[in-house]
């Protein structure tokens, strides 16, 4: 097969828009060090996720083929992603053909253009959102609000990371990083019509939202609402929109005018198909059954809901995940974020530290083949590293992605890069492989290291090590994303101690140097 | 000035955004691969499908036994009755219901019952007007007993999408050969019409946003409530035992 195409030979994929919220402003480590220092954020998060992991594995304990289902979920998946485009072309046409109009989008700046249009068009200044991770990896509230539109976010928890001006944390529960009292406190900043006598009742502030946004689903000028898709089959042209709140339904529903935002991947091939993913998704995802409303409708449908339908399919960086055979399996993601409720690095700093719309184990293995990863100084280029590997994502997925293997391909791809932009990376490696060796060849030498480790170490600040300066050898690649550990007294410095306490008179208390006593305060503080 | 942000992705002068789309992802799909390409054979179907064993085999009244388990786990009211019965209990269900929007096609026996206004739906009622109706009374198409699922199609029986929606009480009337064990089964049943609007509902309108902590009634109707149609009860071989449902329906009508 040859990569010439239909006389198009300069057609490559290409990352995503600069615009598109998938690239942070620092790097991970930098961002975590912050999050981390926020035990309110701490706790929120301990709290969520752990209600969240059991609620998911009971209801996925309860369904007898899981194992088969994640199996013939990730071979589908394997099947969109092999046939691509093929599958978008049957999808157009079945789209077309129920009366919707397709919009093809290269990047998020295209995508925008797109809506914003379709928008002004209606002479709308306002319109409704549904949730959804592509319209907020465009950035599109912000691109809409630049043409004067405004976009109101319908789900209740996308409205409280409006309200508060804040960015989302998860991909399900975008405000996981709030509790109670502080939601208290953001809707009664916002709603101006609110009684202030509220209590922090999840009830009460669920009702503040329901009055709050009845007005307009019932009466929005201009009539347009925005959504996402959780799958488009490509053999009917069925869009499938799974929530929980009811506010999915009325933006489906009532509007005149909607604008579907999908991206490429969201392709499940017939509608047969469905019988897969709507086990897989609601139980993986919140731990139910099945979520409350899920909305299947296929184009235009006379006298019932909108008059006109768009789609729009978005690239933005997709193509260019497809490229790589290793990695290209982060396409399958259905958006249950088990990964990050499992995942013992995202539990401890949440959503923010990724700097990216998709957070977690998938964000991990999703934003950096979207953005490109070019070189250290790259936020993306540390997100391959926000993970211990231990695994616990590829347990849970409901698709099988094996982001571990991918997550340890991308880091294999950024020292490549490393060594060959810098150059130095290799000689710098062998050079403090070398240094180690000359210490270890000489008893004396190397004793006279591991003792001066521990008083050396004592002059820095904290009680472990964190990133040191790149003039050092050997360790500094390995504290860019790890602490270490300080160490305490050399086994033989401990051991000259007790022998000289013996022979000073028997019973030697013991001393603050022993190597248990430094294991146990390392114990304590984590 | 860092070296990632000024990077553009390139688009191509004179092609249009779906060839050029197309064309990204088929110079993508060319690159060498160490796994063969699946296509639609090489899907395991090995999961509990339509027509699966315990689909077909579980006995109808252990499979409504557990939707209605399911149902009130997710805190619908279910009221359990038979054809003769319906009436009544779906009067019932509708409770202090003033007002009552229903779809154009309901079996007319549904709503003698119904001292409530009765608003049959032509099309017309805005959502406003929809906003101002206390209850909606709809049919369905299938239920789903493993996950308490009622699945509406837009049709006579199920409604416009709207008037299942905007109304704050819903009550839904499910039939006993509507009732399937699991997802595959409905989707396969669903599958013969699969380009209707379709509205699957599992339990009244419910949110966990905050702190996970489930709340029932946000935007969609705050009460469910099911009316199942069981079938009569077969009347026992010998008189003593045939008389004792007749007793037990008097004492409920």
């Amino acid at each position: 097969m040859s990569t010439v195409d239909l006389g198009m030979p300069s057609v490559r994929p290409q990352h995503a828009s600069p615009s598109s919220t998938l690239r942070g402003q620092r790097g991970f480590p930098a961002m975590a060090r912050e999050e981390l220092a926020d035990p309110t954020l701490r706790g929120n998060l301990r709290r969520a996720t752990s209600t969240i992991q059991s609620k998911r594995s009971a209801a996925v304990r309860e369904v007898r083929d899981w194992q088969k289902l994640r199996s013939a979920g990730s071979a589908l998946k394997w099947q969109v992603t092999d046939h691509l485009p093929e599958m978008l072309e049957q999808l157009e046409e079945s789209v077309t053909a129920a009366g919707g109009v397709v919009h093809w989008a290269r990047d998020a700046d295209e995508a925008g253009d797109i809506v914003t249009r379709l928008v002004r068009e209606r002479g709308a200044n306002e319109v409704l959102k549904v949730k959804s991770m592509a319209t907020q990896e465009i950035n599109l509230n912000e691109v809409l609000a630049h043409a004067g539109i405004r976009a109101i976010e319908s789900d209740l928890a996308e409205l409280i990371v409006q309200l508060a001006d804040d960015t989302p944390s998860h991909i399900l529960v975008p405000a996981i990083h709030r509790n109670r009292a502080e939601i208290r406190e953001i809707f009664l900043a916002a709603m101006p019509d609110l009684d202030p006598s509220i209590t922090d009742e999840p009830s009460e502030l669920a009702e503040a939202a329901r009055r709050f946004l009845r007005e307009k689903f019932l009466d929005i000028p201009g009539s347009v609402a925005i959504s996402g898709a959780n799958f488009a089959v490509a053999e009917t042209g069925t869009m499938v929109v799974v929530e929980s709140e009811g506010n999915g339904r009325m933006c489906l529903t009532l509007p005149r005018t909607l604008i579907s935002v999908v991206g490429i991947e969201k392709i499940v091939p017939t509608f047969e198909d469905l019988e897969v993913f709507l086990q897989l998704l609601p139980r993986s995802s919140t731990g139910e059954r099945m979520n409350p409303y899920t909305t299947m409708f296929t184009g235009v449908h006379e006298g019932d809901g909108p008059e006109e339908f768009h789609l729009v399919l978005l690239d933005n960086g997709r193509s260019a995940v497809l490229e790589d055979p290793e990695g290209r399996s982060a396409l399958h993601c259905i958006r249950c974020s088990a990964c990050l409720n499992v995942c013992p690095v995202y539990a401890r700093t949440g959503g923010h530290a990724y700097g990216s719309t998709y957070p977690g184990p998938i964000g991990a293995i999703l934003s950096p083949q979207m953005t490109g990863m070019s070189g250290s100084d790259d936020p993306s280029s540390t997100l391959p590293y926000a993970s211990s590997l231990c695994g616990a994502c590829y347990d849970v997925c409901p698709v099988k992605i094996n982001i571990p293997e991918i997550l340890v391909h991308l880091r294999a791809q950024d020292v490549d890069r490393r060594r060959e932009t810098r150059g130095d990376f290799h000689s710098s490696w062998d050079l403090a492989l070398q240094g180690a060796s000359t210490l270890m060849s000489s008893p004396r030498a190397y004793d006279l290291a591991v003792r001066s480790a521990g008083p050396l170490t004592s002059l820095l600040g904290g009680t472990n090590i964190g990133r040191l300066p790149g003039a050092l050898p050997l360790i500094p690649g390995w504290t860019d994303h790890r602490d270490l550990p300080k160490p305490g007294a050399s086994f033989r410095s401990w051991w000259d101690q007790r022998e000289k306490d013996r022979a000073r008179g028997g019973s030697a208390p013991a001393t603050d140097s022993t190597p248990q006593d430094d294991r146990s305060g390392l114990e304590e503080q984590s | 000035m860092s070296g990632w942000d000024d990077a553009r992705p390139a688009r191509t002068p004179g092609v249009s955004a779906k060839e050029e789309i197309l064309a990204r992802l088929r110079t993508a799909l060319a690159a060498p691969r160490r796994d063969e390409i699946t296509t639609a054979e090489d899907v395991p179907r090995t999961y509990q499908r339509a027509d699966d064993k315990q689909e077909l085999r579980t006995a109808p009244e252990k499979v409504r036994g557990v939707l209605v388990q399911r149902l009130e786990d997710y805190t619908a009211v279910v009221h359990r009755t038979t054809a003769s019965q319906a009436p009544a209990a779906i009067a019932a269900a509708l409770g202090e219901a003033r007002s009552v929007v229903v779809p154009s096609a309901l079996p007319g026996s549904w709503t003698e019952a119904v001292t409530a206004d009765l608003i049959v739906d032509d099309g017309s009622a805005s959502p406003r007007d929809l906003d101002a109706i206390d209850a909606v009374l709809t049919g369905c198409h299938t239920a789903i007993a493993l996950t308490g699922t009622i699945v509406l199609r837009a049709d006579g029986r199920g409604g416009r999408r709207a008037i299942s929606l905007v109304p704050d009480h819903h009550v839904i009337v499910v039939e006993a050969e509507q009732v399937v064990l699991g997802v595959p089964k409905a989707i396969e049943r669903m599958g013969e019409d699969p380009r209707a609007a379709w509205t699957m509902i599992s339990g009244p309108s419910a949110t966990s946003d905050i702190e996970l902590e489930r709340v029932e009634g946000v935007h969609g109707p705050r009460r469910l409530d099911v009316v199942l149609i069981e079938p009569e009860p077969e009347p026992a071989p010998d008189d003593e035992a045939g008389a004792e449902p007749s007793a037990e329906q008097e004492r409920t009508s």
